[in-house]
This record gives structure tokens, sequence and C-alpha cells, in this order.
């Protein structure tokens, strides 16, 4: 184990799956010689030369196009795109020829490509570069996406999404690249996909958040116990599709609350459906509604005092939760 | 996390509580399940834990005085916890309502005059919102979180009969964790092991069952009662008692009449499953136990211990049981689970050289048997006047669960029983 931050984490796992398999390869802008619009390829190009990693001019829907035709012939390309709101314009790339192509060709060709990059809002980068657009690619069919928190998870997931046979949606937080967490060394440390993580044990509600917003609700948490009395159990779901919702079902039947936290817009959130989940699975342990606590519903204000409220945070966190427990 | 210590509605009945002691002082320490107070309710004296941690913060309402349930007694909390906010809503909560007041009627409700519903009679509001919270069953419709509801269910406990304290009186978990733990009001628990409810199989209304609850109700308040009676000769209860006695004389053991009425009933009972139920709005309760409750008359009313599983038992320990129930029950020593969930009632005033009587059905139970004294009378017996000793009973029915000739028949066994006694001693 060794303490290293997120960036590093992801620089290591991508290192280590292009040593362990000749057909993974890198494509994305600056990703190359300027060593990565957020250095998460240093080093790379040095190592495994410009066949593997490829620098690309500026057309999402381009490389994104190139990168589903290499996985159909049979190499596990990796996808930077500078940041997901940039991937809005290679969507059809994403949702109508990786996420389709298995099911439309009768399973003739699988698709293993990872598209990854930063997602979520950063420090002033304004309405178009400050989106949290998870709900829209776990909406659809034939993709997973993979939210990490953690450098560890970081790590783990994206390996495990590099190995997986179908597209895979990657969602880095900007600003957790910098974060640390004690990451195995171990090159076969690999976390699977759609399996939740319990980031902090507790028994009078339970807490879902994912990405940036699960720092958050750790912090909430804790307050929570020192002033209120109220212990959280935050759950991590980590993979947004398939979300391994028996941990939560599980969680909720132990604390009978839920308050679930995301970055994203509220309108039909990943909020919303595991929502709908807890409330068909578990109807008969719930002994409050389930609150959201969600991103505001405007385009991301660019002023920073405007922006912070738009965002979760730990104070929304720990008013829902006194909420649900009947505090407030 | 500050906990409340409430005035909870510690029997069905109970609308207020006086406190009698409190057993810690502000500033003591206080384990979570620990007695702080004990109360006077309108049956008992009875024990409150916190439900917390702490210590005592702060004690709110002083000993002797009387409030309503529901009402906030005191707070526990960490030493140093800020808990002014909780008072800020006592405060609210008691200038709103009555708290305090002690101008309730006197006397109390004895159980076999409880009505139905007579629980949910309007409650103070509740500590949590002082504006806007009336009973969640004010509307008729209960609100209750889905798990509340569930729990409920498998614990037997009557949400009607649960104070909500969530928002406009939503009950919530922390409402029914309260009553199951103060006693509150059970309908019976499905289940074969002894205690305070006793076990029940379900049977559902037929369409005709359904219009007769339904309109008999219309008639005679919320239970629709149906009067029974019938003259039983005691001559050969009253030798067996005289033989039983003689030959347990060495053991300092006695049996009593009413011992062998406990006995007899419960047979009678079990050869009629049908009166040993309750009705529960869509479906009757017919009891897979005989729980026979003893109506006693104390100093300011009347209590109905309950004797389990009387069926069961041989006459020594329904002697035994019984006089103990019944001493302890003059005590007021009694806790709610022994005078709750009686699946069949009796109520004896013989002693009081009464003819006869119609007792009050003791809700949720079906039936109650009135009984009067047993007096020498002259009898046409084959043709002759012969002087014998006989005693009246009265059978009260619910009768939207029981029907006169069901009733009847229960009467008749009772009374083959009681002039064939020897059966009992088997």
């Amino acid at each position: 184990m060794a303490v290293i931050t997120y960036r590093e984490a992801l620089n290591q796992a991508l290192r280590e799956e292009m040593r362990r398999d000749p057909d993974v390869f890198l494509v994305g802008e600056e990703v190359g010689a300027y060593q990565g619009a957020y250095k998460i390829s240093q080093g790379l190009l040095e190592e495994f030369g410009e066949w593997r990693v490829r620098d690309v001019p500026i057309a999402e829907l381009g490389f994104t196009g190139l990168g589903v035709g290499a996985a159909m012939v049979g190499l596990r390309p990796v996808i930077e795109f500078m940041t997901w709101s940039f991937a809005l314009l290679a969507i059809d790339g994403i949702v109508n020829a990786a996420a389709k192509m298995r099911y439309m060709s009768g399973g003739q060709f699988k698709i293993p490509i990872t598209f990854r990059g930063p997602s979520g809002a950063a420090n002033q980068l304004a309405a178009t570069h400050s989106q949290a657009l998870d709900a829209w690619y776990a909406h659809v069919p034939g993709l997973k996406v993979v939210a990490p928190a953690t450098a560890r998870d970081a790590k783990g997931l994206l390996k495990t999404a590099i190995r997986d046979d179908d597209p895979v949606v990657f969602l880095e937080g900007e600003l957790l690249y910098a974060t640390k967490d004690d990451v195995p060394e171990d090159e076969s440390f690999l976390i699977p996909l759609g399996a939740s993580d319990i980031k902090r044990s507790g028994n009078d509600v339970t807490i879902v958040a994912h990405s940036r917003p699960l720092h958050t609700a750790l912090k909430a948490a804790e307050i929570l116990q020192e002033q209120h009395g109220i212990s959280a159990e935050v759950i991590d779901p980590r993979t947004l599709r398939p979300m391994d919702i028996d941990t939560i079902l599980e969680s909720v039947g132990k604390t009978n609350r839920c308050v679930i936290v995301e970055e994203g817009w509220p309108v039909c959130g990943i909020g919303a459906q595991i929502v709908d989940d807890i409330q068909r699975e578990a109807f008969d342990e719930l002994d409050a509604p389930i609150l959201r606590v969600t991103g505001a519903d405007t385009p991301q204000p660019y002023a920073h005092n405007l922006e912070q409220i738009a965002l979760p945070q730990v104070d929304y966190i720990i008013t829902a939760a006194r909420r649900v427990c009947y505090q407030e | 996390m500050a906990t409340r210590i409430v005035m909870s509605k510690l029997s069905p009945t109970m609308e207020e509580g006086r406190i009698l002691q409190w057993l810690k002082k502000e500033g003591d320490p206080v384990e979570s399940g620990e007695v702080v107070l004990e109360v006077e309710t309108d049956k008992a004296n009875m024990e409150v834990e916190a439900m917390g941690s702490g210590v005592l913060k702060r004690i709110l309402v002083p000993e002797d005085a009387t409030v309503p349930t529901g009402t906030l007694l005191g707070v526990v909390a960490a030493e140093d916890e800020d808990i002014s906010a909780i008072l800020a809503e006592a405060e609210a909560v008691a200038k709103g309502s009555s708290v305090g007041r002690t101008d309730a009627k006197p006397g109390t409700v004895a159980p076999s005059e409880a009505i139905p519903g007579a629980a949910a009679a309007p409650h103070p509001a509740t500590p949590l919102e002082p504006a806007a919270a009336p009973p969640a069953h004010d509307g008729g419709r209960i609100k209750a979180s889905p798990l509340a509801r569930r729990m409920a269910e498998e614990r037997g406990i009557e949400l009607r009969l649960v104070r909500g304290t969530g928002p406009a009186g939503r009950i919530i978990k922390r409402d029914i964790e309260a009553a199951a733990t103060t006693g509150a009001p059970a309908f019976g628990e499905v289940g074969t092991e002894l205690g305070p409810e006793p076990p029940y199989e379900r049977v559902e209304l037929s369409q005709l069952r359904k219009a007769i609850a339904r309109n008999l109700v219309q008639s005679l308040g919320p239970v629709p009662h149906f009067f029974l009676t019938a003259e039983i000769d005691m001559g050969r209860v009253l030798e067996l008692r005289a033989e039983l006695n003689k030959s347990l004389e060495d053991t300092g053991l006695k049996i009593g009449v009413n011992e062998i009425l406990l006995k007899t009933a419960a047979q009678a009972l079990l050869e009629h499953p049908d009166i040993n139920v309750a009705f529960a709005g869509d479906h009757i309760r017919r009891f897979t136990r005989v729980d026979i409750g003893i109506a006693v008359a104390i100093d300011d009313g009347l209590i109905t211990p309950v004797l389990r599983d009387v069926a069961a038992k041989g006459l020594r320990q329904i002697s035994v049981e019984s006089r103990e129930l019944i001493a302890r029950a003059r005590e007021k020593k009694l806790a709610p689970e022994e005078y709750q969930g009686a699946t069949f009632t009796i109520s004896n005033l013989g002693m009081y050289d009464i003819d006869e009587f119609t007792a009050v059905i003791n809700p949720p139970a079906a039936t109650i048997l009135a009984v009067g004294a047993t007096q020498e009378k002259p009898v046409v017996v084959n043709g002759t006047i012969e002087i014998r000793s006989r005693m009246r009973v009265t059978l009260s029915c619910d009768h939207r669960a029981v029907d006169g000739a069901m009733g009847a028949e229960f009467l008749a066994t009772l009374k083959r029983m009681l002039e064939n006694p020897l059966r009992l001693v088997l």
C-alpha cells in the first residue's frame, strides 16, 4: 500500500493495464506530448510510444468513432475526454455506436472500450464546463457507468473497466485528482463493477453518495454524529450502472431512513432511480420519506458564492438527515 | 442525542397520568432503560424508563402533578448539550393545550366499560409538532410510516391506539417502540408462546357476518351487546368443592366456586371456540388459547387481571395463580400485560348477593359472563318441589362476532358441565 493521489492511481491503472495487455491503447486530446490536460497520462508516451498513446485533434465524435471501430476489431481502447462536458459532442458515438453495437450485431461484436475523463463542477468553470451528467449515461442500456470517489477505488475500478468487454463510461471527479488515499501497489488489485462500498457504518440513517459528494457526505456524517447524535451509514455505489442496490437496501433495512446525494440535477437523477428501487423493494422498512440532496436545478453559476450554494453542501446533507430522523 | 421523557399512554384508556415520584434529580446520570420516575395511571402505578443515556437535564413536571399523555416530563441529554429547542417546543405545546390541568373527571374507567375508540379521544398536541399535530387517526385514516405499519402488525399493536409523533401526527418507528415497551394496547399476536396477547387464528368475515356487524353497530354503541341468561344447579359443584377441600385440608390449599367456574368456562370455551373470539374490523380473531379475565373490584374502580391458558391448567394451579393475581390487583401492582388481552371475562357479583346482572363487554374480547349469587330456591324436579342451590349467569355477547344460538349452545355446555362437575377433575 502507498498513499498516492487519485491522479497517480489512474496513471498506475493505465500503465499496469497497458503493460499487461498490448491491445490497450490511449487516445485523447493532449494525452501524449503534453502528458494529459490533468496529467493522468504522465510518462505513458515515453513508455508505450505514439502508437499506443495517441494525441488527436479537437474532434470528440471523430476519435470516439475511431475507438468504437478499434474495439470492433478486437483492440481495447481507452478514450480520454478533456472533460465529460466536451463528450456531449461525442454522445452519438457513445450512445448509438458503442452502447448498441453488441446488441445490433446480434453479439458478433463486443465493444471493450473505456471512455474516461473529469466530470462535475470544479472551481468557477461556469455553466458549460461544470456538469455532472452521470444520469445521462446511466440511462442507456449497453453502457456501464463508474464514478469512483477515492484513489483506491479509481485504480481498482479503472483496471476492471479496461478489462471489461462492454463500453464503460468512467467519470472521474475533477476536484478529486489531488485527493490522496492508500492504494494497493499489487498489479492484480481489481474492484468489481457493480459493488457498492460502505464508507462509514451507522445505524440511524443511510446516506448514499458517489464521486465528490461522497466526501461531503462523510463530513456531514461526522458532524451528525458529534453534534446531533445521529449515526449515519454512508454508502458509495461506485458503479452507477449496474448499481449494487442490495447493499443500499440492506442498509435501509437497518436504518429505516435514507438521504441520497448527487452533484447532478435533481430531475430524473441517479437518486431518483435509487428512490424508486428503495420504495419498491423496501417499502415496509421506511420510517420516513427518502430525501435527496442534489445540484441546484439551474445551469451551474460562475460566481463563486453562487456556485457553492448550487452544489450539495455539508449543511444540506445534515438538514436532510435530521429531517428523516424527525429531528427537524 | 437528547431524548424526551414523555407521559406515555400506558393503557388503552389512559388520558392523563400523575407523577408519583422522580427517582432521579436534575443532573443525575441516567442510562438508557433505567427507571427515572413512577407514574400513576388510571389502572396501576408504573415505572417509566429513560429512552437514552446522559444526564437528567431537566425535570419539567413536578411530583404529584397530573398531566395529559404526551406531555414532556423531562429531558435526558449529554451534560453539555443544548436542549433549548426541545424546551421551547414543550413550552409552545403547553400554551396551546391544557398541560398541567387537574380538573379531569375523577375516578377511573373500568376495563369492562371501555369502548373501542375511547382511547382514541383527542390527545394533546405532540411535543415535536406543536402547531399542526392532530392524532394521526383524526380524520379516520391512520397516517403511519410503512415501517411503523409493519412493526405494528408484527407486534400486534393497534395503530388506531398509538399516538404519532411524526409530522402531522404520522406514527413512526419510535412511536411503535414506545407503545411496545409501555405495553400499549395490543390486539393479539400470532404465536403459541404464552404472553400478554393470546394467540389466535384469523377467520375471514362472510358477507352475512359483515352485514350483521355493520347493522348492529348502529343500534347499541360500538359493541352491539345481547344477553343470555341461564340458571344453573350448583348442588353438585358445592358438594365437589366440599369434598375437594376436605381432602386438601392438610395442604392449606382451598378451592373456591370461582376457580371451579374458571376451569369450567375454559373447558366449555374449548368446546365452543367461536365464543373465544374478538371482532377485529375485517376479520374475527378466534383465539387458540383461553385467557380469562377476572373482574376484581378495587378501591376506586375495577380491574381485570388475566389468567393465561386456563384450559391447560388444573384446579390447583388455577387456584394458586388466580388468588395471587387478584391479591396484586387489589394492591394495584399489576403490569399492563397482566390485565390486557383477555379472550373471555368472568365478572362475579355473587358475594354481593346479586341475583343476576348483565356485564359490559371488555373489548377486544367478544364475550363476558356475569355471575350472580348461588341461592337456595324451590325448584320443580320430576314433578315435586325441591330446595336446590341455584346460580344465574348471564352471557353478554358482541353480536358482530357471536350470534344468539352460538351463545346459547355455549351456556348449555357450561350448565351441563357445572351440573356434572366430576369430569373437571380429569
